[in-house]
């Protein structure tokens, strides 16, 4: 038996030698396949993106999210933003240092005296990328086509300002000749607004005013139409200082330099590749490994790690935003401004931006951020745990006895998490009531909030421009943005009347500290820290200051490596 | 076998019926809508916006309206990208996803049937328990932990590979595969030592090896066409797993497939998204298993004869 096994398997050899070898063969194909498939055999010693773009002036920017749509009257991100700047101009500009207008598609405008008419007189050499010239007609068609209610333009009322601008647009007057905005020459462009308004010039630099091209959204379909093919890469036609080269979906947004814009002799960068980074933890890892020169944000715990170890690559700027809390000003017990102040004078903001925010941020004891271009409201409170109580018990709740279960709202985020059980603390300690806490996904946190289901919620605010009123405006009775219940005739007046005709600057701003004092001393929202801007930044991207807007000119930055940049 | 394809296509209709309904009528019911946004919308504004959709008529009209869509293979509008309509951004995100999830078959398939196959081999040895505690360690370490940990060690620390993109830098495409395979080939692994060891103790084998047979001839050429059809009915349905389950990889790498669209849509409340994506992933995870189905058939003669003598 054992000899005829033996004879067997000698008998096998052969064959068992062919079937290695095929197997073998077999094998080798299958991973060369596969090695080659993932591209693990091209892999060799490559520069990474920050070197070659150093190189060859290719910025790489981490964009947050896809741009929803390129076109300006349609999108309202800060994503979108960030493109649809690199390829529009508006009438002017901001000087990314001190945010101040600086001359865009108009090269000098004249403000009559009474601060209602500004004449816009356009440069001769700003072009389309096509070649065609930009004119005062093109601005007036391209803000009719953004009134457009069919378009859903949510940024509508930036409009706003300009005389008839509003009624239009709410269909209240069907003639877009009785809005104030006229061409008078080819180049000459006169607007008239319905009250003087002194942040007019900064509304010009927001992209829902941009110009559009019209033969190009005319060649795609009708000027009102939501989401034709004219943003696409080919067929976008623009005027800024770079043009679209391709728009990869959720891959890259390449922008090139456009050699027919006015100043393309002040354009030093080549390129610019917007990533759509969501994951932030990814993003950052994308930075530390030499992919991206810009990032849109931090993730909070990496702000301590960069400060010790790589403090050149980390930008903390102050921002004009306000983190705070809304009160519903409907629930019973919230409904007592003493009850609310006593919440608020109980929260140690101190406290949580050394511990908990951790980013620079600054303790909010008013609402518009300080200095919001040299407007500084009084503080309106301040941390007081004693007075805070005797407020408690003044109002029926002495030690907190009987304070009916309240509830922090705020939408799912781990940052909001950690602020509202700080904040759940020191009410717990400083006044000894019970709160609790309950998250819910964003979508579902805005219908609560909006609908008022809701008694105190989470919320942020981020100025459209620089200017008290941006922030104080949303406070007005049945105000879209308020939400709280809160109405005070007294507030609206100072902030819808006296202020718009206010004849000087100081005039208008100590009716917008008025209002103000009013807002913090009745306090349906309760300020917690002033935003700050946090993102990482390779020291070799040059020209680009931070700013309260967190404005970015992109034809004043370069790129430049004070020695061959490290990865780590 | 022609009757079994048609007989189970037919069944696939009303199965999709109910996802369509079910998903059609569950996200409406969401509280929010795809255009709530924390800076109000004007009310002329939001009107505009909901006649646009169709959403300001009546729910069951809209639900008609989108089956007669449906029924044209158009997918309507995206909500959250205007310029994009939902075919549009399927066919976009498509091929990379299913390149992902290919790499990640691949890679489950070669690496989970040899551990598996080793350590059928040696039962209860070290052999078998170092793969099988590892197989197991895959099956427990989510991709959203695998995924940075492989990024930091391979992308920062040794930097070999980049740490996102697709098909952007070359190398690139190595840890999403990776890890998308990770939980599949310990899968894989685990069912092929199973398959394996049943298969190894059947009386066909002892023939082989009575035979005379080298212990890997038997193992390879009697063995593996037994022991692998679990790994094979697996297959099918671990496809479209891969394909419908790659959006944590997918955000992970930035990675531009359709499992992120997906998870933004649900986020954003893009319901004509959220829709198409749905009613696409369950027509793909029906057709897999069809298929898996089919080879299963195919595979085992028992199966085939049975079928083959209905049809015939």
């Amino acid at each position: 038996m054992q000899l005829v096994i033996k004879r067997t398997r000698r008998k096998q050899r052969t064959p068992v030698r062919s079937d290695r070898r095929r197997g073998l063969k077999l094998t080798s194909v299958l991973l060369c396949y596969l090695l080659s498939l993932l591209g693990l055999t091209a892999c060799g010693d490559n520069e990474n993106n920050v070197v070659s773009g150093n190189r060859q002036q290719i910025l790489h920017w981490g964009n947050g999210t896809e741009p929803q749509e390129l076109d300006p009257h349609i999108v309202t991100g800060v994503p979108e933003h960030h493109i649809i700047t690199a390829l529009l101009e508006g009438l002017v500009l901001k000087d990314p240092q001190t945010l101040e207008p600086i001359p865009g598609v108009a090269e000098r405008w004249v403000i009559s005296d009474d601060g209602l008419v500004y004449t816009f007189h356009l440069r001769d050499n700003a072009r389309w990328s096509n070649g065609d010239p930009v004119t005062a007609e093109d601005f007036v068609w391209s803000w009719w086509r953004a009134l457009q209610p069919a378009l859903g333009n949510q940024y509508a009322y930036m409009y706003y300002a300009i005389k008839n601008a509003e009624a239009y647009a709410q269909g209240k007057i069907k003639d877009f000749d009785q809005v104030g905005a006229v061409a008078l020459d080819e180049r000459t462009l006169q607007v008239t607004l319905a009250n003087p308004t002194p942040y007019f010039l900064q509304l010009l630099d927001h992209y829902s005013m941009f110009p559009v091209h019209r033969p190009t959204i005319e060649k795609f379909g009708e000027p009102a139409e939501r989401g034709t093919r004219w943003t696409r890469a080919g067929n976008f036609v623009g005027n800024g200082a770079f043009v679209l080269k391709l728009w990869s979906l959720n891959k890259v947004v390449i922008v090139e330099k456009n050699s027919g814009y006015w100043d393309s002799d002040n354009v030093k960068l080549n390129s610019i590749y917007f990533y759509p980074t969501e994951n932030v933890s990814t993003e950052e890892r994308m930075f530390r490994a030499g992919q991206l020169h810009v990032t849109g944000s931090i993730p909070a715990d990496k702000i301590a790690v960069y400060k010790k170890e790589r403090p050149e690559d980390l930008r903390i700027a102050p921002y004009l935003g306000t983190y705070f809390y809304r009160f519903n000003t409907t629930v019973p017990h919230l409904s007592d401004p003493r009850v609310r102040r006593a919440l608020a004078m109980t929260i140690n903001r101190k406290q949580i931006v050394e511990r908990v925010t951790k980013g620079g941020q600054l303790p909010a004891y008013t609402y518009t951020p300080p200095d919001t271009l040299g407007y500084t409201a009084r503080d309106g409170f301040s941390f007081d745990p004693e007075a805070a109580r005797a407020l408690l018990a003044e109002a029926g709740y002495p030690d907190g006895d009987g304070f009916p279960q309240t509830e922090i709202l705020y939408n799912t985020s781990e940052g909001h998490r950690k602020l509202a059980v700080a904040i759940q603390q020191m009410w717990k300690k400083n006044l000894n009531i019970d709160v609790i806490l309950n998250n819910q996904d964003w979508k579902v946190y805005l219908d609560n909030v909006d609908n008022g289901h809701y008694q105190i919620a989470r919320a942020g605010w981020i100025g459209d421009y620089v200017d008290p009123n941006t922030f104080l405006d949303m406070w007005v009775s049945n105000g879209g943005n308020n939400r709280t219940g809160w109405a005070n005739s007294d507030y609206d007046t100072l902030v819808l009347k006296q202020s718009p005709t206010a004849p000087s600057r100081d005039a208008r701003y100590q009716a917008f500290k008025e209002a103000e004092a009013t807002l913090l001393a009745e306090m349906p929202i309760l300020p917690i820290y002033f935003y700050t801007r946090n993102n990482l930044v390779r020291p070799s991207v040059k020209g680009m200051p931070a700013n309260l807007l967190d404005y970015t000119l992109y034809k004043n930055i370069y790129l430049q490596a004070a020695l061959p940049e490290q990865v780590e | 076998m022609g009757r079994f394809i048609l007989q189970r296509l037919l069944q696939a209709i009303p199965v999709l019926l109910v996802v369509i309904t079910a998903t059609f009528f569950l996200v409406r019911a969401a509280p929010g809508g795809p255009f709530s946004a924390e800076k109000a919308v004007p009310p002329e504004v939001l009107k505009a916006l909901e006649e646009r959709y169709q959403l300001n008529q009546p729910v069951l009209n809209q639900y008609f309206s989108y089956l007669g869509d449906l029924a044209h293979g158009d997918l309507g509008p995206s909500f959250r990208f205007p310029g994009r309509s939902v075919n549009e951004m399927i066919f976009a995100g498509l091929p990379t996803t299913a390149e992902l999830g290919l790499y990640a078959l691949l890679i489950s398939m070669l690496l989970g049937t040899t551990a598996g196959v080793v350590a059928a081999l040696k039962p209860n040895t070290a052999q078998d328990y170092i793969p099988m505690s590892t197989a197991m360690i895959g099956i427990c370490l989510p991709s959203f932990l695998l995924g940075p940990l492989l990024m930091l060690v391979f992308g920062i620390w040794l930097e070999w590979v980049p740490v996102s993109g697709w098909g952007n830098i070359p190398g690139d495409k190595i840890l999403p595969a990776l890890t998308l395979a990770s939980g599949y080939t310990a899968y894989v692994a685990r069912l092929s030592r199973g398959g394996m060891l049943e298969v190894m103790s059947q009386d066909y084998i002892r023939t082989a090896r009575a035979k005379g047979l080298p212990e890997w001839v038997v193992v390879i050429k009697h063995g593996l066409r037994g022991g692998l059809i679990p790994v094979v009915a697996f297959a099918g349905p671990a496809f479209a797993g891969l394909l419908s389950g790659s959006f944590v990889v997918e955000t992970i790498f930035q990675i531009p497939g359709l499992g992120r669209f997906y998870v933004q849509a649900a986020f954003n409340r893009d319901y004509t998204m959220i829709m198409g994506t749905t009613v696409f992933f369950a027509a793909l995870i029906i057709l897999f298993n069809l298929l898996s189905d089919i080879l299963a058939v195919w595979l085992n003669p028992k199966l085939r004869q049975q079928y083959s003598s209905h049809s015939g």
